[in-house]
């Protein structure tokens, strides 16, 4: 009777630990819809498929737009989170794609660049979603233009979160005197380290195995 | 303290080494009694406690193989018992079918043999009827013709041949008679013949079973006088039933896990595919569960259909209770096929919808229709139907295998532990010499001051013999 109780008491102790320690994964990825950038919007979308196909049960996925000012619920243009049943996840990430398709379709370039207010918004998401894994994804060339009044001078938190620049173009003034591309990552890569994120570029579309 | 220092004791450091070393050997000399207790009490130490504990590994391996004896006898001896008394069963059933039959067998012989007796004697020839005319015929032929002798006898003759020919038909209609009686004997004759080889086949069943219950009957006195013979035997047929079952068993985790496959996904239709229970997924765990309550049901099936005696319980339950139960682990059974047939289909459903998905993710919404897709769908219900039942057999070579591990283990047992007190034994003389050795060792930079005092005893004693305590020290 004992040990059956110890043994009832060590089960309910694995249970509980289990439902604590979160093993899902929270991609959030924002998309530059400015004028400079909107060309390779369709590369996003293989991007959104592709993160889309490698998502499981219970994962949360959010794609929203950097505009000029990005730290807004209404820039997410398609978010969900996966029901724990395979069939019903697959159901949603259908929708999903419809989704996203149906907003590149339709997409206007935008005027600003606010890529920090974008960041902050996903932190808050996955915060909010609280998932195990928390990776932001960003489709542009970081090259950030804000409109006047708007205050991005300060740190993002991105401890735990894993940042991944995709597809970061070189712009033409970057062929004129390319140390600018270069102190142009170089600067977000302080930023993100600094506030105790990971950072990494991803420019091969080809390769995007270790995205996620 | 350095070298240097040590070497400057002196202006010469040769000087200074060649003091330090005599002094050195002056405090080797003078502490050698000392220092060679020192040693044999410490390698005398280190050798009989090694020497004891191998004296213990070999007692303890006698113990293990005593008791692995008793245990091997044990089962044999039941085994054996199992054997012959199903043997002296099937004796029993044979001779209650055979002897129930008896009184009809010995009826229909009875009759048979009655009906070809009276037959017999039916067909028994009747001698012709003596010739009665021919005294008579004698006698008028004696007679002269004119007193009508001739007409006398021409009469007779015709009577005579009339009667020939009335008692040839009547001789031929008795004949045929008799031939028809022969001829119907026959069959009977045939019946008799055909009875009696029942009888010899059954009889000769009768002999060979009991042939074989006298081997066993041997083969258990053998076991029960406990011989060597009948241990070896039975060691050797244990190692096999082990190596046996263990391959058996090997198959059915192999069919095991494949049945695993097959409901493990579509589990996660039911409790969620991202809960975990440790660092295991709860579907996985589930669909596990589900093969394990399998498998005990097959247990049990087994064990109430008697075919199987791990759970002695069971076995003893009442022959009513027993068939209920064998209902009911049948019916279980059968649920769980169902759903696991249930879980195929369905991880079919989900590996179409999710290629579906997949498709129309990588850009590609044109699927190609599959025809023959049933055929897989089906296969995949099949086996999740069949494969619990036959993990039901699973208990017979589980039981195999759970009574000849005891021996299995027994022996390895035994195997190590002779190998240990070995090892043991080995290092308690290995120290025993070390300690001679190292004796020796200290001796070797002390030959000078030996041989002095050598010298100096052979001197006083007039004698080259080695001084008695000196052999006694270095005697190991």
């Amino acid at each position: 009777m004992k040990r059956a109780a110890i043994l009832a008491c060590i089960l309910l102790v694995a249970c509980t630990q289990s439902a604590h320690v979160a093993r899902n994964t929270g991609v959030y990825l924002l998309l530059d819809t400015s004028g400079t950038y909107r060309g390779e919007l369709r590369k996003a979308e293989d991007v959104i498929l592709y993160t889309l196909s490698r998502l499981q049960p219970a994962d949360s996925f959010a794609v929203a737009r950097i505009d000029t000012g990005s730290f807004s619920e209404k820039d997410i243009i398609a978010k969900t989170t996966f029901d724990e049943r395979p069939s019903v996840a697959n159901a949603q990430k259908r929708v999903f794609a419809l989704k996203v398709k149906d907003f590149i379709a339709r997409e206007n370039s935008a005027q600003y660049t606010d890529i920090t207010g974008g960041l902050l918004q996903a932190v808050e998401f996955l915060n909010e979603k609280g998932t195990g894994h928390k990776t932001i994804l960003i489709f542009s060339d970081l090259e950030q233009d804000l409109d006047k009044g708007y205050v991005r001078n300060f740190e993002v938190p991105f401890a735990g979160f894993d940042v991944v620049a995709l597809n970061v173009v070189k712009l033409r003034q970057d062929n004129y005197d390319p140390r600018q591309y270069l102190a142009r990552l170089e600067q977000w890569k302080g930023q993100v380290e600094k506030a105790g994120g990971h950072w990494r570029v991803v420019n091969d579309l080809d390769r995007l195995d270790g995205m996620l | 303290m350095s070298m240097n220092a040590l070497l400057s004791i002196t202006p010469w450091p040769t000087l200074s080494a060649i003091l330090w070393v005599v002094l050195l050997i002056a405090v080797l000399y003078f502490a050698r009694h000392t220092a060679h207790q020192a040693i044999r009490t410490a390698s005398g130490a280190l050798s009989n406690a090694l020497r004891i504990a191998s004296h213990s590994v070999s007692h303890a391996e006698t113990r293990l193989g005593e008791r692995n004896r008793e245990v091997l006898l044990a089962a044999g001896r039941e085994a054996k018992e199992r054997i012959i008394e199903r043997e002296f069963m099937r004796v029993g059933e044979t001779v209650r079918k055979d002897l129930a039959n008896y009184p009809h067998l010995h009826r229909g012989l009875s009759e048979a043999i009655g009906q070809i007796e009276k037959d017999h004697q039916d067909a028994v020839e009747v001698p012709p009827d003596p010739p009665g005319w021919v005294r008579a015929v004698e006698a008028v032929s004696k007679l002269d013709a004119k007193d009508g002798g001739g007409d006398v006898l021409a009469d007779m003759h015709k009577s005579i041949v009339k009667a020939h020919k009335e008692a040839m038909e009547v001789y031929r209609e008795a004949s045929t008679e008799r031939h028809e009686l022969l001829r119907a004997m026959m069959p009977r004759w045939r019946d008799v013949q055909q009875l009696l080889t029942e009888l010899d086949k059954k009889a000769e069943s009768l002999l060979s079973r009991t042939a074989g219950v006298d081997r066993h009957m041997q083969e258990y006195e053998q076991i029960v006088k406990r011989e060597d013979k009948a241990l070896s035997v039975l060691s050797s047929s244990s190692l096999v039933q082990f190596f046996v079952s263990a391959m058996v068993l090997m198959v059915a985790i192999g069919g095991a896990a494949i049945n695993f496959t097959l409901i493990a996904r579509p589990m996660a239709e039911m409790v969620g595919g991202t809960s975990f229970i440790g660092i295991f997924k709860t579907s996985e765990i589930a669909a596990l569960v589900i093969i394990m309550v399998e498998i005990s049901m097959g247990l049990f099936l087994m064990e109430s259909l008697r075919i199987t005696r791990l759970f002695p319980v069971i076995g003893a339950l009442p022959d009513k209770l027993r068939v209920r139960m064998i209902w009911i682990t049948f019916t279980i059974l059968l649920l769980l096929a169902s759903i696991e047939a249930g879980l195929a289909y369905m991880r079919e459903v989900l590996l179409q919808d999710e290629l579906a998905t997949t498709a129309l993710l990588r850009g590609s919404e044109a699927s190609i229709d599959n025809g023959f897709l049933w055929i897989t769908t089906a296969a995949q219900m099949g086996m999740g139907f069949i494969l619990p039942f036959a993990l039901v057999f699973v208990a017979i070579p589980l039981e195999t295998f759970i009574h000849s591990l005891r021996t299995v283990v027994g022996l390895a047992g035994i195997g190590l532990m002779r190998a240990l007190a070995l090892v043991l034994r080995v290092f308690g003389n290995g120290f025993r010499h070390l300690g001679t050795l190292t004796e020796r060792l200290y001796d070797l930079p002390l030959f000078v001051p030996l041989w002095l005092e050598s010298k100096r005893v052979n001197d006083r004693n007039g004698s080259t013999e080695v001084p008695v305590e000196d052999l006694r020290e270095v005697t190991p």
